[in-house]
């Protein structure tokens, strides 16, 4: 049997989602932000909501979230979008209104946001990507940095003294009362990308539910602010944020 | 002996040269292009022996959407 053969409509088992556009991401090669991307375009299109889905995205890498992601998409300042998404959701009940924001935005600038959003169990998805740094301004120390690593703005590694610890936005999610659903998930293999599927899933079902606010936190890499190959940074992720970060769902309200 | 039969395209033009397929193969049978860059000056993803089983694990990984997976029954 020859490739041509087997290369014919009938026989496709796996193709980019058509919500995914055709528009070359900018994001650096490997970057987990992609695989998010494409689990946000997967879902949305299983379940039909193509048109009455809104993404808000604040500042960081995400930035461009819209002109890869076929759907409603609204700008935010930064860390202002769980506010921006709690006015579009209370304004539109019926539409599937998230988020996507890192950790520099999400936990730092967007603290107050966040967390009032979720206590209030407003019915929206906030998709955290977390990588430990500050990806698109080039490499600083975020709020989430681990302790010792090493960053654009901690060249001899955090310290504990002068940085302060790493914040546990989705433990404190966890303690919310608003939250229905809280997960730490990651994208680095193809079982843990299955894994994140289904929470975001189950997250967008909530929110269309009224079932309260949703978080799902990815823990990402970021290989050029790490400074490693794609490969050497998952294997990075999985040594180091791992421990920190353990995976699994921390809240789940039936 | 293998009872499906697998293929894989890639969209050169899309692919960043990344590896995360080249290591999510389970058969091993992904490489990077050595000679050939594509129009933004990246190497690109290719399929280099005939043993693909049209799991679909590269494309799953890659983050860019690159990659189709074709499967049939032999």
């Amino acid at each position: 049997m020859t490739r041509e053969d087997i290369i014919k409509p009938e026989n496709l088992v796996y193709k980019k989602p058509t919500l995914l556009n055709d528009n070359t991401m900018h994001y650096c090669p490997g970057c987990s932000h992609g695989v998010v991307h494409k689990l946000i375009a997967e879902v949305i299109e299983e379940m039909g909501l193509a048109d009455k889905a809104v993404g808000v995205s604040p500042v960081g890498c995400a930035v461009f979230m819209y002109k890869y992601l076929d759907i409603d998409c609204q700008e935010a300042a930064h860390g202002r979008a769980p506010a921006l998404a709690t006015a579009i959701k209370r304004l539109w009940p019926d539409r599937l209104v998230f988020t996507y924001q890192g950790d520099g935005d999400l936990a730092c600038i967007g603290t107050a946001e966040t967390i009032h959003a979720l206590n209030r169990g407003e019915n929206i998805t906030i998709i955290f990507i977390n990588n430990a740094i500050y990806g698109m301004t080039g490499g600083q120390m975020a709020p989430t940095t681990l302790m010792g690593m090493k960053t654009a703005t901690c060249p001899y590694g955090r310290d504990a003294k002068i940085h302060g610890y790493p914040l546990h936005m989705t433990e404190i999610a966890a303690t919310l009362e608003g939250t229905a659903y809280v997960t730490r998930q990651s994208v680095q293999t193809v079982a843990a990308i299955r894994k994140a599927k289904k929470a975001i899933r189950k997250a967008f079902e909530n929110s269309m539910n009224g079932k309260g606010s949703n978080l799902v936190e990815i823990v990402a890499t970021c290989n050029s602010g790490w400074k490693m190959s794609p490969v050497a940074a998952n294997k990075w992720m999985e040594e180091n944020m791992f421990p920190y970060y353990p995976l699994g769902d921390l809240k789940d309200k039936e | 002996m293998a009872t499906v039969k697998g293929a894989i395209v890639v969209d050169t033009e899309r692919c960043k040269g990344c590896g995360l397929c080249v290591v999510a193969c389970p058969v091993k049978i992904l490489g990077l292009s050595q000679k050939e860059v594509n129009k933004r000056g990246y190497p690109f993803s290719m399929q280099l022996e005939d043993k693909c089983i049209g799991c679909a694990s590269c494309a799953i990984v890659c983050p860019d959407g690159c990659i189709s997976v074709y499967k049939t029954k032999i």
